[in-house]
């Protein structure tokens, strides 16, 4: 089929806001106090009206006759683009925090060249959410000094958190086999340029919030080829339940 | 949790040309906190264009038992609303 690179691509920028909206929206109620719960609410809204522009999109562009739900709720664990990072549970505060550090770092530098896109509705879709992004990671950043700066037991534990998710960003910059074309085009952003530029700038602030750089060589990959982690099914099944349990559902 | 944080209160600006008015309270560990919390709970609806913090602490507040000394006796003073002078009707908004 004609659009199949580009549907793939879109998938795999669309499922990572999926898939962390979902995760942040778990935490919807449990915030560790009112103003931290309303700000990871509004984050996870945000990304969710994200992922619906890029859906409706893919939908528009794929042959089938389908909509955003489909996508969203109908795939399998293995049709599902996102990196490992953000299926990664809600362990702690500090796990939540770091998680939305290392990832917003990257999908911030990923929507300022994904706005230059020769693809007009993913450059639209970018620019809009660049503005959203960066209070994302200005709020992520803000907390991972705030906690790193803090008391001995908040340092331990993103220091922790830092350390066991560190493995999970170079999958960040990986790109589908498909992608080359789309590449060539000036469609699809080329993220191992992206590698440098990432890391230089997490280091600084992990530096900063007076925490130390993991030097783990090792990396864990296969989300952005549908192998996920363990936690992905306990993720869809809360996702899809509806759309499986009452097909064609409505609110 | 036990909130331990101290207490700010938030000012908005609705809009350019409007003063910042109180919105209301929030807790936070620091300014910067404080400002990104308010954000978050006072201005998601679209209310504002500017906005300020500041530590609760920092406000210095009338007691309301000395309501009688410091308000009451301005009650009686109609003379000092600008209600005695006869406009021209040119004048207009004033």
């Amino acid at each position: 089929m004609k659009n199949d690179n580009l549907i793939q691509y879109i998938y795999s920028i669309a499922d990572n806001a999926l898939i962390l909206g979902q995760r942040l929206s778990e935490l919807c109620g449990h915030g560790p106090s009112l103003e931290t719960d309303i700000g990871i609410t509004n984050m996870a809204l945000d990304l969710l009206g994200q992922t619906r522009s890029y859906f409706q999109y893919a939908a528009k562009l794929s042959e089938e006759d389908i909509t955003e739900d489909d996508l969203a709720y109908l795939r399998t664990e293995r049709q599902y683009r996102n990196v490992l990072l953000v299926e990664q549970p809600n362990r702690d505060f500090a796990y939540v925090i770091t998680r939305q550090f290392l990832f917003d770092a990257f999908h911030l530098l990923l929507l300022q060249k994904l706005q230059n896109s020769a693809d007009e509705t993913l450059s639209a879709i970018a620019k809009k959410s660049i503005k959203e992004v960066s209070y994302h990671f200005r709020f992520s950043s803000d907390w991972v000094k705030r906690l790193g700066d803090g008391t001995d037991k908040s340092h331990a534990k993103i220091q922790d958190a830092v350390d066991n998710l560190w493995t999970y960003t170079d999958e960040l910059f990986h790109n589908l086999g498909t992608d080359s074309e789309l590449i060539e085009k000036g469609i699809a952003i080329d993220l191992t340029k992206l590698k440098e530029e990432y890391y230089n700038k997490i280091k600084e602030i992990i530096s900063e919030a007076t925490l130390s750089i993991p030097e783990s060589k090792y990396f864990q990959k296969g989300g952005k080829k549908g192998i996920h982690t363990e936690h992905m099914g306990y993720l869809l099944a809360d996702l899809q339940y509806m759309q499986r349990t009452y097909p064609n559902m409505k609110w | 949790m036990k909130n331990n944080w101290p207490l700010w209160e938030v000012f908005v600006r609705s809009k350019n040309g409007l003063e910042h008015r109180h919105f209301g309270s929030l807790h936070a560990a620091d300014a910067e906190m404080a400002l990104e919390n308010a954000r978050d709970v006072y201005t998601r609806r679209n209310e504002g264009v500017s906005i300020w913090v500041v530590e609760s602490k920092h406000i210095t507040a009338s007691n309301p038992d000395d309501n009688a000394e410091l308000f009451e006796p301005a009650k009686d003073k109609v003379y000092r609303h600008p209600t005695f002078y006869d406009l021209p009707d040119e004048v207009k908004h004033m």
